[in-house]
């Protein structure tokens, strides 16, 4: 009955997905907006492992540490723009970055 | 006793799947991002324990490195670099919520009906699969390691390129002008 299966693996993997992409979405400090793509992304590898773990394939591990790749590169560039943003408007808040507004 | 030995991993599961949610609500709700920060290494070592019970150990182990490591230093170096001494009197929701919480509902929704439209069997339960080089049974770290330098060389290689980029493009963006 305890008995974790890979659906309670996608389950905390969806929860996951869910809060990353509703901060995304409704914060407005950059550095949380972030942090909430790192959420998002790290409930896809959970995904990943559950299934490799079902499938008893390496792939899903092959495949989730490109994601740590990719995430970690994201991280590198997006700080780097919150530097440049706040350089510019003494801000982190997404409010301040309205130059391309026509 | 005999529960705890027979339901070990399961209880480890449910602790670590608790840990991670709260992580995760922690990042998106809790107002200074010092804060936020600290709750996004929460949710990434629970990750990392996951990992580590679904036969991925070096994946937990990377999960530490980089993300409890690096990234988290990263955060955390930015959250210091950039002052931010006005926070009490900003929102702390744009007027965009309201949005977010249907898309929010609308994806959990979505989930459930996944969730119960399909039903996954028994694992396959062949751990051998990740240990095993060329049938030998060595370790996690070999076996990933194997897969990635034989199957996977081109997409490595390709990651590598990717990694050079990103620091180039940290690099220009961050400097002084």
């Amino acid at each position: 009955m305890f008995e974790v299966t890979t659906t309670h693996y996608l389950v905390v993997s969806f929860l996951l997905f869910t809060i990353g992409i509703f901060g995304i979405a409704a914060r407005k400090n950059m550095i949380t907006v972030l942090m909430s793509i790192e959420l998002v992304l790290n409930s896809v590898n959970l995904n990943l492992i559950a299934f490799s773990y079902q499938l008893s394939d390496l792939t899903g591990q092959i495949f989730a540490i490109f994601t740590i790749t990719v995430a970690a590169g994201e991280a590198a560039v997006g700080l780097g723009i919150l530097i440049a943003l706040f350089r510019l408007r003494e801000t982190t808040m997404l409010d301040g970055a309205v130059e391309l507004k026509g | 006793m005999d529960f705890l030995t027979a339901h070990g991993a399961d209880i480890l599961f449910y602790l670590f799947a608790a840990l991670t949610i709260v992580g995760g609500l922690g990042v998106v709700t809790l107002r200074n991002p010092m804060y936020g920060a600290i709750s996004l290494l929460l949710c990434f070592l629970a990750v990392a324990a996951l990992f580590l019970l679904r036969h991925a150990e070096f994946l937990g182990m990377v999960q530490i490195f980089v993300y409890g490591g690096g990234i988290m230093v990263l955060f955390l170096f930015v959250i210091m670099l950039v002052n931010l001494h006005r926070l009490p009197e900003i929102k702390l929701f744009g007027g965009q919520s309201p949005l977010a919480g249907v898309i929010a509902v609308l994806l959990l929704a979505f989930f459930g009906y996944f969730l119960i439209q399909f039903q996954f069997g028994p694992p396959l339960a062949q751990p051998e699969a990740f240990v095993a080089v060329e049938g030998a049974s060595l370790g996690n770290s070999q076996a990933v390691a194997w897969n990635l330098y034989t199957q996977n060389l081109l997409p490595f290689e390709i990651a590598s390129v990717f990694l050079l980029i990103a620091m180039i493009g940290a690099v220009v963006l961050g400097r002084k002008q």
